[in-house]
């Protein structure tokens, strides 16, 4: 039991694996072969989560710290104590996470095997798709600070090459889909920013970026309940076999008398033995202050910069306001992208890392306020505009954007299990939602195909969008079976009894009651907003089944339309099913269905690796509010646009017109998010670039300083240099003694005239003259 | 009568001075020739008389080998000539001038 853990690389190595051999072999294993790789890879690291989840089971809950092998250390400076591992951390939050990434993860990889089928680009997608799973896994799987942000970064990535994807579409499409990867990145970088800041300010305060370090009791509360030997048989096991010095440690703990001595708390561990979440509580009771060069902060201000950073990047990653613009647009991606990447795990890895640090956001209260009151104005604004959305796709990612305001307002209230049960059963139906409108548009796109098989098979209705629901309708007879998954999915995410939203929404309402009830103002806000979110959610999913599937065909396209192979349906059955039955993961005791499925499983489950996590009461008169609102939603949209009337004669929506057409304008424009954006970023951002551009580098520094300056100063200093200090100095030196050499020549070869007697004259001459010469000195004698 | 070293060298510079002012006056290349040859044997005379002047018998040899190279060069330069008058059908030495600068 002990070396299980020891799997755990095993599941991020599998899809590494699996993207190795689509990059390099993957044209050559075709469609099926491509595609079923990265499926089965997907699958292996699901089947090594479920292996991880039951050795946590077996093993009381108690977490494990594993040291990939091979890869060694990460960072290790000894001189600075510095130390960052490549360590991954088993607990029952991690490995949450992972049942969610790979079980949800391996479905849309088969599901896409089908969808995906005839695009070119084939093996490169599943390629992206195991790059992705790859750094989400790394992403929970890290038990420190920095190797959570190595996924988070990745991810990001990930992300934008799959939103991009279709960068070469005809017709324009191609740069609107990557202009929509580009933002969805330049937007994420803003929140990453605060990701490092607050990891920047982590480090300076606690010199440590590990989330708990081997041998370290994660919650001393649940140790404390917990008695005698039970207790110290945990904290044996809670030591990993490769922290042999703490296994000594628990060992003499328990003394020599036979007596068992419970490590019920941390007391007995240095500072720096211990992750920042435990040196937090320690120092907190200490009331430490943190210093900054010249300025001191109090530890609780300093906890609330770094939450308050941490934020920034959750309201990036997990698309919250400000920051949610890129989501909607992300949508450009393939359908089973936008299901795995931005509906069911990556946008919820901004709730994991708060959950993660939920020991900091306790303390935090002014950062819990905000991010109760951000995630619930997110969660009704998205739901109001997604009441006025044509895009079947756009509906669902301003829900998501609307559920993942509920997720994170749970974790402001303080309702971190209820956070993730929702994130959970979030995954599952959206999923499943994602999933059935990429089967809609596929069948769309095939009775487009057929309608328009003889014109050479090739777009000639340019007018035509395979997701603009105005072309939809009565698509129930058919496509039955997607029809069928569907109308789950939209009622498990509306919240009706009993599917899985049900439960998940009570539990965050009810955690908002309590908040509330506690004398919080945000709980009574947070349970106000998403009360009426709950109602928006219901509203416009209805709508959309209703204008989807009711009624009759508006296009030709629909007349025609057919259900999905198999390998697309399939995968659907299974994500209705756990769209179903996925809310008694974590069942209150009502109705004794707690006795069937247990009570509060998730959260017993959660509670060991989460200190703040505890279960939600459950509160009828809240969860009968929650289900008339429901309810009382989807029969308004029934009424709106139920029957014939779901899109009017001259194709805008009933509600377009009117008393409520303000109302509708103003959700169909989005609320002018992209505008504001536009005119505070985007426009002052693109002058800055032309003023840099076009009036600095060009004008000023290529126009003046290297033309005017440097470029005519050079041309004129080379002007003096070639003409007259070439031409004229140095050439003329060089023919001034040619010249005369030629000059003294010409009049010295007169003297060969060829004559031999003159040349016998001056021969005679020359004797006579050295004869001379050598008398003189005899005369002067 | 008793003819004194005076009167050789005299006679040799006479010739020496006879041989150059051919050397320097004439066109015809035998007469040039001829007087070098008259020349050289001005200086033999020289070297004659003042060998026999001083006893010494490094004069005699001189003439030896003076003799000796007048001979080899008479070889050399009459066969130029010929070869000159062959192709110029004149051996004035005036005309030969064709290595002027």
């Amino acid at each position: 039991m002990e070396s299980i853990p020891r799997i755990v690389p095993l599941v991020v190595v599998f899809p590494i694996i699996g993207l190795i051999i689509n990059l390099f072999w993957g044209r050559r294993l075709g469609e099926k072969g491509a595609g079923w790789v990265a499926s089965v890879a997907a699958l292996l690291s699901f089947a090594m989560s479920l292996a991880l989840a039951g050795y946590l089971v077996s093993n009381n809950f108690q977490a494990a710290i594993v040291n990939p092998p091979l890869i060694g250390e990460w960072i290790h400076i000894a001189s600075a104590n510095v130390n960052i591992p490549w360590q991954m951390r088993v607990d029952t939050l991690s490995v949450t996470m992972l049942l969610v990434v790979t079980g949800v993860g391996s479905i849309i990889h088969i599901y896409a095997i089908g969808y995906m089928h005839g695009d070119e680009r084939f093996a490169r997608f599943f390629a992206y798709l195991n790059l992705f799973l790859a750094f989400m896994l790394i992403l929970v799987l890290g038990n420190n600070f920095l190797m959570m942000f190595v996924g988070w970064e990745g991810v990001g990535l990930s992300s934008f090459l799959l939103i991009g994807f279709w960068f070469d579409k005809a017709k324009g499409e191609g740069l609107k889909n990557s202009n929509a990867a580009k933002k969805a990145f330049i937007v994420n970088r803003v929140g990453d920013f605060g990701v490092l800041m607050s990891i920047f300010l982590m480090f300076w305060t606690f010199s440590t970026l590990d989330f708990f370090k081997p041998g370290e009791v994660v919650n001393t509360h649940l140790a404390e309940v917990s008695h005698g030997e039970e207790a110290a048989a945990e904290e044996a096991e809670a030591a990993t076999p490769e922290d042999e010095s703490h296994d000594a440690e628990a060992a003499a703990a328990e003394g020599e008398h036979g007596e068992v001595v419970a490590l019920t708390s941390n007391d007995h561990l240095e500072l720096s033995e211990m992750g920042v979440f435990g040196q937090a509580e320690r120092m907190l009771e200490d009331n430490q202050d943190v210093t900054f060069g010249p300025i001191t902060l109090s530890l609780k201000t300093t906890i609330t910069l770094i939450t308050l950073f941490m934020l920034l990047g959750v309201t990036g990653k997990s698309a919250q306001i400000p920051l949610f613009v890129w989501l909607p647009d992300a949508m450009a991606g393939p359908t089973p992208v936008s299901a795995l990447i931005h509906a069911a795990t990556m946008v919820t890895a901004g709730v994991y890392i708060m959950t993660r640090s939920n020991v900091l956001f306790v303390e935090a209260s002014f950062t819990s306020f905000l991010v109760a009151i951000i995630g619930a104005g997110t969660a009704i604004m998205a739901g109001y505009i997604a009441i006025a959305q044509w895009d079947i796709k756009r509906v669902l990612a301003y829900s998501t954007i609307s559920q993942l305001g509920f997720m994170v307002a749970a974790v402001g209230v303080g309702a971190y299990s209820a956070a993730m049960f929702h994130l959970v059963t979030h995954a599952f139906f959206k999923a499943l939602l994602f999933l059935g409108s990429g089967s809609v548009i596929h069948g769309m796109e095939h009775g487009h195909h057929h309608v328009h098989e003889d014109e050479h098979g090739a777009d000639h209705d340019d007018d035509f969008d395979p997701q603009d629901m105005r072309f939809m309708g009565g698509l129930i007879t058919k496509m039955p079976l997607t029809y069928l998954a569907y109308i789950i999915g939209t009622l498990a995410l509306a919240g009706i009894f009993p599917l899985a939203g049900f439960w998940s929404k009570d539990e965050i309402l009810a955690d908002a009651f309590t908040h509330g009830s506690d004398g919080h103002a945000d709980g009574w806000i947070v349970l106000v907003l998403l009360l009426l979110a709950a109602g928006f959610t219901a509203f416009y999913m209805w709508r959309q089944v209703e204008m989807v599937f009711h009624g009759k065909p508006r296009s030709e396209a629909a007349a025609h339309a057919s259900e999905s192979p198999v390998i697309m349906t399939g995968p659907l059955m299974a994500l209705a099913f756990l769209s179903i039955v996925g809310g008694f993961l974590n069942t209150p005791s009502i109705l004794g269905l707690d006795q069937i499925f247990g009570l509060h499983r998730m959260t017993t489950w959660l509670e060991q690796s989460v200190v703040n996590a505890h279960a939600g009461e459950f509160q009828p008169l809240i969860a009968i509010i929650a289900l008339g609102l429901a309810l009382g939603a989807i029969a308004v949209a029934r009424s709106v646009y139920g029957g014939e009337k779901a899109v009017t004669e001259d194709g805008s929506d009933p509600l377009a017109k009117g008393a409520t057409a303000g109302l509708w304008q103003m959700a169909h424009t989005r609320l002018h998010w992209d505008e504001f954006y536009d005119a505070i970023a985007v426009r002052p951002y693109n002058a800055t670039a032309y003023f840099l551009a076009n009036i600095v580098d060009w004008e000023f520094l290529h126009d003046y300083i290297h033309n005017a300056i440097i470029g005519r100063g050079f041309k004129g200093l080379g002007d003096v240099l070639s003409k007259p200090v070439d031409l004229g100095i140095i050439d003329g030196v060089v023919n001034g003694v040619g010249s005369v050499i030629r000059r003294l020549a010409d009049w010295m070869r007169q003297s060969q005239s060829g004559y031999v007697r003159l040349y016998a004259i001056s021969f005679l001459l020359g004797v006579v003259l050295v004869l001379i010469i050598l008398l003189i000195p005899m005369i002067n004698q | 009568m008793e003819i004194g070293i005076g009167a050789y060298v005299v006679l040799s510079a006479v010739l020496f001075t006879l041989g150059a002012l051919g050397v320097m006056l004439r066109r015809n290349a035998i007469i040039v020739f001829m007087s070098v040859e008259l020349m050289l044997n001005a200086a033999n005379l020289a070297f004659v008389a003042f060998a026999r002047q001083f006893n010494d018998v490094n004069g005699h040899l001189f003439v030896f080998f003076v003799i000796t190279v007048a001979a080899a060069e008479v070889g050399i330069g009459l066969a130029l000539i010929v070869a000159i008058f062959r192709t110029k059908k004149s051996i004035n030495i005036d005309s030969m001038n064709q290595l002027k600068g």
